[in-house]
């Protein structure tokens, strides 16, 4: 019945345990503010109106073909599955390809209730990501804990920790609500300037 | 349909193999004695008229006076089960023997109220958080705690 914890790794799992714990109170004490959601650029595109071919075509491809990471970590992920489904058929948009690796994705569906626990693992997918990249906060918990607000280990939002483009109301909001939201963020990136460089986006705190 | 085992069936006999092993007033909901929780759980798990050797689940309870820490067991062979209780008294360290070495199911349930209560539990092979972090202060499930 001997079990042995922890030694056949190289690290000290008790040594483990307390970086994670350090690294969940630097995110925890490092997230006390939201995240400003990523829309300077639409600004900048009002000012310098400069639409060119490249934009139109780079933009096109951007948004047709979103294709999101698998990082789900709760309940809004059914209704992911049934958007992704026969029924509300989201390949029309072309982002039925799920990617399981981050580095492949560029857009990440939060759906649903974020604990701190979790809260390093999902800010490491986002950070795999490659740019540009783009996240739609899913369902009231997505978008500010929901009912779970007031708990110690949820995370009041993701836009604590990730950058926010679109935010889709519902508890679970139901597959339309999701693809009308994927829809205006195709609306967004369709303003994007792919070819000047894109203003510096909000200092984020590294783990 | 697995039959609950009437306490007062299975009292008597753990009272003349145990003399004193229920607290006071214990004897009709098998409130355990947290000094002899593992004789008796080894007679329950091991008697072969018994023979509960499936753990459904450990949890506990605030009363704030005390901890109580409930068990249910199943016998799988003879499809009966049983729960009984033990209390762990004190707030600034209160103590359990564990179980793990009897079911090892009990591992990560004991950890969780180890995390969650603040119940350490004496003989178990990995004592720590299991959902909480590493640094984490306090106990949420405590009656007391405000967080």
């Amino acid at each position: 019945m001997e079990i042995n914890y922890g030694k056949e790794y190289i690290y000290d799992s008790a040594d483990l345990d307390r970086h994670e714990g350090r690294v969940i109170e630097d995110l925890k004490a490092g997230s006390r503010v939201s995240i400003p959601d990523p829309d300077a650029w639409l600004e900048e595109g009002r000012r310098n109106i400069l639409l060119t071919s490249v934009d139109a075509i780079i933009d096109w491809a951007r948004r047709s073909s979103l294709w999101p990471a698998i990082c789900f970590p709760a309940c809004c992920a059914f209704e992911f599955i049934a958007a992704n489904g026969p029924r509300f058929d989201l390949s029309r948009f072309g982002m039925e390809i799920l990617r399981a690796s981050p580095r492949q994705a560029d857009l990440m569906i939060t759906a649903g209730t974020l604990t701190w626990k979790m809260a390093p693992n999902v800010r490491r997918i986002y950070d795999q990501m490659p740019e540009p990249k783009w996240v739609i906060a899913m369902g009231a918990c997505g978008i500010s804990g929901g009912i779970f607000r007031s708990s110690y280990n949820v995370v009041p939002g993701y836009n604590k920790i990730l950058p926010v483009d679109v935010y889709v109301p519902g508890c679970p909001p139901r597959p339309e609500a999701l693809i009308y939201g994927i829809q205006l963020l195709q609306k967004k990136i369709a303003k994007a300037h792919a070819v000047p460089d894109l203003p510096k986006l909000p200092e984020i705190p590294r783990l | 349909m697995t039959v609950a085992l009437p306490a007062g069936e299975i009292a008597g006999k753990l009272e003349t193999k145990f003399p004193g092993c229920f607290e006071e007033g214990g004897k009709d909901n098998l409130l355990v004695k947290a000094d002899s929780l593992l004789d008796v759980a080894a007679f329950l798990k091991d008697q072969p008229d018994l023979k509960f050797d499936y753990l459904n689940y450990v949890t506990a309870v605030d009363y704030y006076a005390y901890f109580e820490i409930v068990y249910q067991l199943t016998s799988l062979e003879h499809n009966r089960s049983i729960v009984f209780r033990t209390r762990a008294y004190g707030r600034d360290n209160p103590t359990m023997p564990s179980v793990t070495g009897l079911w090892r199911g009990a591992d990560f349930q004991e950890r969780e109220i180890f995390d969650l209560f603040g119940v350490a539990f004496t003989g178990h092979p990995n004592l720590k958080r299991i959902f909480l972090w590493e640094g984490f202060q306090g106990h949420p499930l405590r009656k007391d705690w405000n967080g």
